[in-house]
C-alpha cells in the first residue's frame, strides 16, 4: 500500500496536537475526553505499525523538516528511522495504549484528570521523538520534555508525602543528567561544527575531547536508564507513582537505553575498532566496563528485592535486575563484535528490552489492581486474595513465570539467548545470571504465596474483582506474553534481527544522509 | 501577599502599559532585531508579575481567573502546531514556510546584505512568534500567580 | 590567554554549582546549585561561537565585518527556556514538601528509606 512519506513527522505531531486540545475538550464532558485520548493513541499506534511494515521492506526512511530535498551543508533537522528506532516505537505505543485503557477506571475518582491526560500525551510525543530523531540537540530537547512530563506525573498524588519526595529526587537527578548530555553535545559541536548524528559519525576522529564527550554521554544516559551505581531514583519513583505511570515510566527508561545504543554503535561506530588504552580495542574496553556494571546491577537488584515488604518497591528492584540483563547482552555484543556469538548476545539483549517492558508492566498493573481493590500496599497485611480476585491471580502467575524466565513465556527465549552467548564469552557471567534468575523466581513465589494464597482474612471479605477495563488492559499484555512465548521466531526473525543488523551496520545509516558515505 | 503603599501602586499604573508595549514590540520584531516569542513573552510576564506584587494577590486573582489563562495557553500552542501542519497541507513538508514569496500576508523577500528591512517579510515566522508569545505570557503568569496564591492560603491555614 | 577566560569561568561556575548541590542541605540551595550548573553550560555554548573581532549576527543596518556564529545562540535560547521550566517545577515540589514535612532540611525528608 502507498504509505505517505510524511509519516515520521505525523507520529510526533499527532500526540502533540492532541495534548494541546485535551484541556479544551475536557471542559465539555469527561467521557468525551477519555474517548478522544484513546482515539489519538490508536491512530498513532496504527501509523507506527504502518511505518514498521514500510521500513522492514524498504530500508531506512528519512524525513527532512521544512524542505523536500537535502542541501549541503546540512542545516535542517532530520528524522532518520531505522529498524532499531521503529522497534522501540512499537514498544512505547503498545505500553502507552494499555496504560490509558487501564486508567479509564483506575483514576476515575481523582480530580485534575485533564492535566493527567495532557501530560501522558506529551510524554508519548517525547518518547517517540527521542527514538526517531537523527539530530543530537533534538535528542536533548525531547529528553528534557520526557523527564519534565514524567516528573509531574510521578508527583500526581500530591496528598501523599512519598510521591512528592520521589518526584523531587527524580527531577534533580534528571536535570543533572540532561545538563551533562548538553555539555557533551556542545563539545562535539565546537569541534566539528555539525549537530547531525550521521554527519558527526562521518567526520569523527576520536581525539581527547571526543573521549570526554563519550564518557559524559554514556554515564548520563545510563544514569537515566537505571544502571547501578546510579539507580537510586528508580525504586523511589517506580514505587510511589500511580501504577499506570510506573508502566509508562518503563517506556521512558528504555528510550534512554536506546540513547546509549545509538551513541555507542552509530555515533562512535568508526572509532570502535581503534586501539586505545591497555593495548585493546575501544569496543572491548567499553564492552567489559558495561558488563561489569551490568553484573553489579543484577546482583544488587535481586538482593535488595529480597528484603522489601512494599509490593511495588519489590517489583521496582526486580526491574533494576532486568535492566542489568539487558545491559549484559548489549555489553557482550559490544565486547565480542564481529563474532557469531556476539551477534546472538546483541539480539538477546534487544529481545529482552521488548520482553521486560511487557513483563514488569504486567506486574505493576497487578499491584495497581490490588491497591484499587484493597487499599493495601504492604505485603505483611495481605493474604488470601485468590478467592475473590481470580483473574488477577492468573495474570500474576503469567507475569511471575515471564520475569523469572520460565517456558512457555517470552522471558525464556530472550534469557536463553543471553545465557548461551555470555557463556562463550566467560562462563562466570552466565553462572551469575542463571543464579540470580533462580533467586528472582524464588522471591516472586514467596510474594505470590503471601499475597494470594493462605487463609482468608476477615477484612477482605467484601473485596470484589476489579472493573472490566482494567482486566481488559491486563489481558492484552498477558496475551502478547503468551503468544510470543509460544512462537518466538515470529518476532525474532522479523523485528529483532533487522534491529541488531541495523545497529552493527552503521555505514548504511551514515550513507543515507552524507553523499558518498564511508 | 498584601498590597503595597499608594506611591508604589501609582507608579505601577504608569509603568505597566509601557512595559507591555515594549514587550509586544520585542515579540513583533523577532525576525529583524534580537528578540522573538520567548523573550518578549518573558518581558510581558514580568510586567504582569509587577502588578501582582504591587496590588496584592487577592485583588489580582479576583480580576483574572486561572481558567481563562489556561484556555489562552492552549490556544497559543494550538496556533503554533496548526501553522506547522498548514505547512504540510499547503506546502511540501512539515514546518515548511509557505507564506514567503507569495503575496498573501508576510511575503516580501528583502535584498541580501546589511540594510533596513520591512516588517512584512519572513513569511510564517512572525505568526509563530505571536503564538509562542501568547503561550509564554499565559504560562509564566500562571506559574507566578499560583505560587503567590499557595503561599497566601498556607499562611491562612496555619493561623 | 585573554581568550581563555570565558572557559575558565565556565569551569568555575560548574564546580560551584556541584559544590552547592552535593554539600548543602537546604533544598532551595540545591535548586540554586542546579541553576548555577545550567548557567555554566549555557555560557559554554555561547562562547563556542565567538570569532576574533566579530560583530553581532544581525543584518539590519549592520557595519561590515565578520559575524559570530548564530547557531549556538539559538541552542542557548532553547536551553534557557528548558531551564525555566525545570526550575519552576522544582520550586513547586519544594512548596509541597514543606507542607508535608514541615522543614526544608534534607535530613528530615527521608520517608522512603532502604
Amino acid at each position: 500500500m502507498n504509505i505517505p512519506e510524511y509519516t515520521p513527522a505525523l507520529i510526533v505531531a499527532i500526540p502533540l496536537i492532541g495534548a494541546f486540545l485535551t484541556p479544551l475538550i475536557s471542559r465539555v464532558h469527561d467521557k468525551l475526553r477519555n474517548i478522544f485520548v484513546i482515539l489519538v493513541l490508536v491512530i498513532n499506534a496504527s501509523l507506527v505499525f504502518l511505518l514498521a511494515y514500510d521500513i522492514l521492506k524498504n530500508g531506512i526512511q528519512t524525513y527532512i523538516f521544512g524542505a523536500r530535498n537535502l542541501s549541503y551543508p546540512i542545516v535542517r533537522i532530520l528524522f532518520e528511522v531505522d529498524a532499531m528506532s521503529i522497534f522501540m516505537a512499537i514498544i512505547s505505543s503498545i505500553i502507552v495504549l494499555v496504560a490509558v485503557l487501564y486508567s479509564w477506571s483506575f483514576m476515575k475518582n481523582n480530580t485534575g484528570l485533564d492535566k493527567y491526560y495532557t501530560l501522558i500525551l506529551l510524554l508519548t510525543a517525547g518518547i517517540l521523538g527521542m527514538v526517531m530523531t537523527g539530530d543530537m540537540f533534538n535528542f536533548f530537547v525531547f529528553l528534557e520534555i520526557t523527564s519534565i512530563a514524567s516528573c509531574a506525573l510521578i508527583a500526581f498524588w500530591t496528598s501523599q508525602a512519598e510521591s512528592v519526595e520521589a518526584g523531587f529526587k527524580y527531577i534533580v537527578i534528571s536535570a543533572m543528567g540532561a545538563l551533562f548530555v548538553l555539555f557533551a553535545v556542545a563539545i562535539l559541536y565546537g569541534q566539528y561544527d555539525a549537530l547531525n548524528i550521521a554527519q558527526l559519525a562521518d567526520v569523527m576522529q576520536y581525539t581527547f575531547l571526543d573521549k570526554i564527550a563519550l564518557v559524559l554521554l554514556i554515564v548520563a544516559l545510563a544514569m537515566k536508564a537505571g544502571l547501578v551505581p546510579m539507580h537510586m531514583w528508580l525504586p523511589d519513583s517506580y514505587g510511589s507513582a500511580p501504577s499506570t505511570i510506573s508502566l509508562v515510566l518503563v517506556g521512558a527508561t528504555l528510550a534512554s537505553l536506546y540513547g546509549v545504543l545509538r551513541v555507542v554503535f552509530t555515533l562512535y561506530g568508526n572509532a570502535l575498532s581503534t586501539i586505545a588504552n591497555f593495548d585493546v580495542a575501544v569496543n572491548v574496553f567499553i564492552g567489559w566496563f558495561i558488563i561489569a556494571l551490568a553484573i553489579l546491577s543484577i546482583i544488587v537488584g535481586v538482593i535488595m528485592a529480597l528484603i522489601q515488604t512494599d509490593f511495588k518497591r519489590l517489583i521496582a528492584f526486580g526491574a533494576v535486575a532486568e535492566i542489568g540483563y539487558m545491559f549484559l547482552g548489549i555489553g557482550a555484543g559490544l565486547a565480542a563484535a564481529g563474532t557469531a556469538y556476539g551477534n546472538v548476545a546483541l539480539q538477546g539483549g534487544i529481545f529482552h528490552i521488548f520482553n521486560d517492558a511487557l513483563d514488569v508492566g504486567l506486574l505493576f498493573l497487578v499491584a495497581g489492581a490490588i491497591y484499587y481493590a484493597t487499599k493495601e500496599r504492604s505485603l505483611n497485611s495481605m493474604g488470601g486474595l485468590a478467592r475473590n480476585m481470580k483473574f488477577t491471580t492468573v495474570f500474576f502467575i503469567i507475569g511471575l513465570l515471564a520475569v523469572a524466565g520460565m517456558p512457555p513465556m517470552n522471558g525464556f527465549a530472550s534469557k536463553l539467548l543471553i545465557y548461551e552467548s555470555t557463556f562463550q564469552l566467560n562462563p562466570i557471567l552466565a553462572i551469575v545470571a542463571i543464579l540470580c534468575s533462580i533467586l528472582l523466581l524464588a522471591m516472586f513465589v514467596k510474594v505470590f504465596y503471601s499475597a494470594f494464597m493462605g487463609p482468608e482474612l476477615p477484612k477482605f471479605k467484601k473485596v470484589k474483582e476489579v472493573p472490566k477495563s482494567m482486566l481488559f488492559a491486563m489481558g492484552i499484555l498477558a496475551t502478547i506474553i503468551v503468544i510470543f512465548g509460544l512462537f518466538p521466531e515470529i518476532i525474532l526473525n522479523n523485528i529483532v534481527q533487522p534491529a541488531a543488523d541495523a545497529l552493527l551496520g552503521y555505514s548504511e545509516y551514515i550513507s543515507q544522509v552524507v553523499a558518498g558515505g564511508i | 501577599m498584601t498590597e503595597m503603599s499608594k506611591i508604589v501602586r501609582t507608579i505601577t499604573n504608569i509603568a505597566f502599559p509601557l512595559s507591555m508595549i515594549f514587550g509586544f514590540y520585542v515579540i513583533a520584531h523577532g525576525h529583524l532585531t534580537p528578540g522573538g516569542g520567548f523573550q518578549g513573552g518573558a518581558v510581558v510576564a514580568s510586567a504582569c508579575a509587577m502588578v501582582l506584587v504591587a496590588f496584592g494577590s487577592k485583588w489580582t486573582i479576583g480580576k483574572i481567573k486561572e481558567k481563562r489563562l489556561s484556555v489562552l495557553e492552549s490556544l497559543g500552542a494550538i496556533g503554533f502546531i496548526g501553522l506547522a501542519l498548514l505547512g504540510l497541507v499547503f506546502g511540501i513538508a512539515f514546518f515548511h514556510n509557505f507564506l514567503v514569496g507569495s503575496d498573501y500576508l508576510f511575503g516580501i523577500i528583502p535584498a541580501t546584505g546589511s540594510g533596513l528591512a520591512d516588517i512584512n517579510t519572513a513569511g510564517v515566522l512572525p505568526l509563530m512568534n505571536f503564538a509562542v508569545g501568547i503561550k509564554v505570557i499565559a504560562g509564566l503568569f500562571v506559574i507566578v500567580l499560583v505560587m503567590a496564591y499557595a503561599a497566601t492560603s498556607y499562611k491562612e491555614d496555619k493561623k | 590567554m585573554i581568550y581563555n577566560i570565558p572557559y575558565i569561568a565556565v569551569v568555575g561556575l560548574i564546580l560551584l554549582g556541584m559544590y552547592a548541590l552535593v554539600f548543602k542541605r537546604n533544598l532551595i540551595k540545591m535548586v540554586i546549585g542546579i541553576t548555577l550548573i545550567e548557567s555554566g553550560v549555557n555560557m559554554f555554548l555561547i562562547t563556542l561561537g565567538y570569532r576574533k573581532e566579530s560583530i553581532a549576527p544581525i543584518y539590519t543596518s549592520s557595519p561590515g565585518g565578520i559575524m559570530s556564529l548564530p547557531v549556538p545562540q539559538a541552542l542557548t535560547l532553547t536551553s534557557i527556556v528548558i531551564g525555566v521550566a525545570v526550575t519552576a517545577l522544582m520550586l513547586s515540589l519544594v512548596i509541597h514538601i514543606y507542607r508535608h514535612y514541615g522543614s526544608l532540611d534534607a535530613k528530615n525528608v527521608r520517608r522512603l528509606k532502604e
